[in-house]
């Protein structure tokens, strides 16, 4: 089968890579762009571990074709620390301790980052079923959702 | 080894809450994960698999297959070793089937190929012929007369005459006079509950990358909770030497004792062999669902006496597991866990360990208690119900102490039952007023926790900074609390000492990362690794200021004279004493290899508020408090972590989570869309409260928490959904089909 080209950006940087046209937009990060953040869990759309931006639109990568990034932008959680200064999201998850092995971390960080930007000051309900995509096995979710919460009110202060 | 004089000890840095030190690389996706290795040349590999639930294999064919471009290799089972025996007979004949397979899933052949792909292509390519043969995947019809012998002489020699040979193992324990006891009781009740097998359900899949040349010699790379024992097996599997292998463990998405079995990692290495390539395989969900670890689907009868005032006059179990179509189903435990909460004159509890035409059964937390839970304690709240009792004073009433004889015979040691117990009484959920269709219901757990093969190396550097090397993978922040504990003894700030989870070659044998050992085991080997790294420092002290060793002693990072007789001289930090190690004698490192055997049982008690709607049946969980002894909690934030998260998974496994086979044997939810874990928007914030009644078997009091928080939530969700439905639930998960069709019988 014939490879196809595809030109797009990630986390700012405009990137090219060749893959298969059966290729998921997961693997062509992780196996041609050597991104591994984002984490299959899955592959069916159900764990949410795959989750990046794809033109600001949460999605799962794994649901998504290689070639459909071709002129997009693509977000990942390697993006979001600048240089060393991690974003409050990730400061928080540390504090908390809202992660026990951090298989889910990379995007539960990515999922939470769209819903604040989104709505900077959700319930906590709002914070569940917006994160109900994301499954996480360790935690029970208690210290997610309060360094989500947490975060909100910090960056609620701070603007 | 005698408990320090820890009550009055200042802990200056154990039982704070620094950040994990791999925060950084777990908050901005640089942790590596197991399928996070590439390899130059690297090969991918995927694996075919019985679609049957047991079946002849009459002849694979892989011509096809093998004239793809870009298949380089396909395994068999002749590709491994003939020479297993054991445990590893069955280890390998689950990694990759022999004549027959046993389960819809079972390794039937393996391919290596230039990319995943064109492997996956390959599968379809290749023949499989199956004489398919009767199956059975029920543990109590495993047991019957007509049920097909899935492996004939697997039996040991504890099972007794007259069993079907699915039976493969039993286990009998207890003591007193059980019919004396029933008829002393003012009421006895007794019942039949059943539970389903549930996953681990850890996020990420099992992946490996392995290496292996025709002499013998390798690398692997795979997310394991234990390596040292992954290469135990490979090597065996393989027929090479264990040291010429190499085991390197990533970091890990999650095992909850289903990473402490091994299942591709041999299969990675024999394609490699085969290809003098690395070769890589990772499995998707599908897989992990099918082939790797559930825990056993069990059948239990229980019979309990009790007094008008509580007391509990006998109690008995019978326990039937089935583990799959191997040897292994943790009835033992189910049977020693089921009555330890409680101190009793009569009791006895029986175990059947059966095959069916399922996967091998793999360690879940605190793997066969809490299926005993479910059913002891259900019955105990049924009993406090008709004698109008309060549940937990009749757990106090009755609970086990130090020097009360268990169940399973040995005296308690020093345990915290009673402590968790009180403090759930006073917790402010139990007295909490219930909202209309609510329930309440408590449960107490128990889990052994386990010492096991530990070996630790502590470097000191020129800097004053210390390399802590353990050999136990960190599955949920052991790391911060290894260097909570190395920084304590030594004297220094937290963030001067580095933990590193060391691969085969640089340490002794470590068991895997399992029976809640972790913090417990490389926690009490790390103190004294770092005892025996300060030693080394006072001699060099003594050396210096020309007095005896003995002379000289350990304060905050200081080395000092232990007394004006010792002399006067200007304490020496420990960066001072490093700086010139070389000059000194040569680099200090502490070491500590044993099999420390004083894991401090651990007990909990937990409160659960359910809502049941009496019109769909659904349950729901509102309020949820944990109870359970840490012994000592190195770093809080981590064993509340472990609290919650057993608690969220025994919701799942309560309410929703169940293999769910069809009439020909094959799974039919193979994926997180039909077995549903819980998700955020099914929980409630889940309280915790960390009771500390010291292990006397560690230097801090250290009990491990991992498993012990997943033992009362069945059943104390379960009383909770039966006190809200009026009706008793005796069998998991409680999905809503079941609770209607309950509500429905009991009118
Ligand atoms: S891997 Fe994409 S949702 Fe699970
Ligand atoms: S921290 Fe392990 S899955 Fe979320």
């Amino acid at each position: 089968m014939n490879k196809i080209h595809v030109n797009t950006s990630v986390n700012g940087d405009n990137l090219e890579f060749l893959c298969d046209p059966r290729e998921t937009l997961l693997d062509a990060l992780r196996d041609r762009l050597n991104l591994t953040g984002a984490k299959e869990g899955c592959g069916t759309g159900d764990c949410g571990a795959c989750s990046v931006t794809l033109d600001d639109r949460l999605v799962c990568s794994c649901l998504v074709l290689g070639v459909e990034a071709e002129g997009k932008s693509i977000g990942t959680v390697e993006g979001i620390a600048e240089g060393e200064n991690l974003h409050p999201l990730q400061q928080k998850f540390i504090e908390h301790a809202a992660l026990q092995c951090g298989i889910c971390t990379p995007g539960i960080l990515v999922a939470t980052k769209a819903l604040l930007e989104k709505n900077p000051d959700p319930t906590e309900t709002e914070v569940r079923y917006w994160l109900a995509g994301n499954l996480c096995r360790c935690t029970g979710y208690d210290k997610i959702i309060k360094a989500v919460m947490d975060t909100a009110r910090d960056l609620r202060e701070a603007s | 080894m005698a408990l320090d004089n820890q009550k009055n000890r200042e802990f200056k840095i154990v039982g704070t809450r620094p950040d994990r030190p791999d925060g950084l690389d777990k908050v901005t996706g640089r942790a590596k994960f197991g399928a996070d290795a590439y390899a130059t040349g690297m090969l991918h590999a995927a694996i075919l698999r019985s679609p049957h639930a047991h079946a002849k294999i009459i002849r694979i064919s892989t011509e096809k297959a093998e004239k793809l471009p870009g298949v380089k290799a396909i395994v068999t089972r002749e590709d491994f070793s003939k020479k297993v025996t054991g445990e590893n007979w069955n280890v390998l004949e689950n990694v990759m089937a022999g004549d027959t397979a046993l389960y819809d899933g079972h390794a039937i052949a393996a391919v290596a190929a230039t990319s995943s792909l064109i492997a996956r292509d390959a599968l379809k390519l290749m023949e499989v012929e199956y004489e398919i043969l009767p199956h059975v995947t029920d543990v109590d019809k495993a047991m019957g007369k007509s049920a097909p012998v899935i492996r004939a002489g697997a039996s040991d020699k504890s099972v007794p005459e007259g069993l079907h040979p699915n039976v493969v193992r039993y286990h009998e324990s207890g003591h007193g006079d059980l019919s004396a006891g029933f008829e002393a009781a003012d009421l006895v009740i007794e019942d039949t509950f059943k539970t389903e097998a549930t996953h681990q359900g850890y996020i990420e899949p099992h992946a490996c990358l392995a290496q292996l040349g025709g002499d013998g010699k390798g690398e692997l790379w795979c997310c394991t909770q234990g390596h040292f024992h992954v290469q135990k097996t490979c090597a065996a599997l393989l027929d090479i030497e264990t040291s010429a292998l190499r085991v390197t463990a990533s970091e890990i998405g999650g095992g909850f004792g289903g990473k402490t079995a091994i299942f591709i990692e041999p299969v990675a290495l024999a394609l490699s062999r085969k290809t003098n390539r690395p070769v890589k395989l990772v499995m998707n969900r599908s897989e992990v669902f099918r082939a790797t670890g559930p825990t056993s689907s069990t059948s239990m009868d229980i019979k309990i006496g009790m007094k008008k005032d509580g007391t509990i006059t006998a109690g008995s179990g019978v326990f039937r597991l089935q583990g799959g179509a191997f040897p292994g189903a943790p009835m033992e435990f189910t049977a020693m866990c089921a009555f330890a909460p409680y101190n009793l004159e009569n009791v006895k509890q029986i175990g059947y360990d059966v095959l069916s035409n399922r996967p091998k059964q793999a360690a879940y937390r605190a793997p066969g208690s809490p299926m005993a839970a479910f059913a002891v304690e259900s019955i105990i709240d049924e009993l406090c119900n008709r004698l109008e009792l309060d549940p937990i004073e009749v757990r106090l009433k009755n609970a086990s102490r130090e020097g009360t004889k268990a169940s399973f015979g040995p005296k308690w040691d020093r345990i915290g039952l009673v402590e968790c117990l009180e403090a759930a009484k006073q917790h402010p959920h139990y007295s909490a007023p219930l909202k209309k269709g609510q329930g309440r219901g408590v449960s107490s757990g128990f889990w052994f926790n386990h010492g096991g093969e530990t070996a630790v190396t502590l470097a000191l550097s020129e800097d004053g900074t210390a390399a802590l090397s353990v050999g136990t993978p960190d599955i949920g922040g052991s790391r911060a609390s290894m260097c909570q504990m190395a920084a304590e003894e030594l004297g220094i700030s937290y963030d001067k000492v580095r933990t590193t989870i060391a691969d085969t070659a640089t340490l002794g044998y470590n068991e895997v990362s399992h029976g809640s050992r972790v913090t417990y085991a490389s926690g009490l080997a790390t103190i004294k690794a770092a005892r025996d790294a300060v030693k080394k420092l006072c001699a060099r002290a003594a050396k210096k200021w020309n007095i005896d060793e003995e002379a000289v002693i350990w304060e905050d990072g200081f080395a000092k004279p232990s007394g004006p007789n010792a002399g006067d001289f200007e304490p020496i930090p420990l960066a001072k004493l490093t700086k010139s190690m070389g000059r000194t004698g040569g680099p200090i490192v502490g070491h500590f290899e044993a099999t420390p055997e004083g894991a401090g049982v651990s007990f909990a008690t937990h409160i659960v508020d359910a809502e049941v709607d009496q019109e769909t049946g659904r349950a729901h969980v509102v309020r949820y408090t944990v109870v359970q002894d840490a012994g000592k909690a190195i770093h809080p934030s981590y064993v509340e972590g472990q609290y919650q998260g057993g608690a969220a998974q025994g919701i799942g496994w309560a309410l929703n989570e169940e293999y769910i086979y069809g009439e020909d044997g094959r799974l039919q939810n193979t994926g997180f869309l039909d077995y549903r874990i819980p998700v955020a928007s099914d929980l409630p914030m889940i309280d915790t409260v960390i009771i500390e009644v010291a292990n006397p078997g560690h230097p801090y009091g250290v009990r491990g928490v991992g498993e012990t928080s997943i033992c009362p939530p069945l059943a104390a969700i379960a009383n909770a959904v039966s006190n809200a439905a009026g009706v008793r639930l005796k069998e998991l998960p409680m999905s809503p089909v079941r609770i209607l069709e309950a509500i429905k019988n009991k009118t």
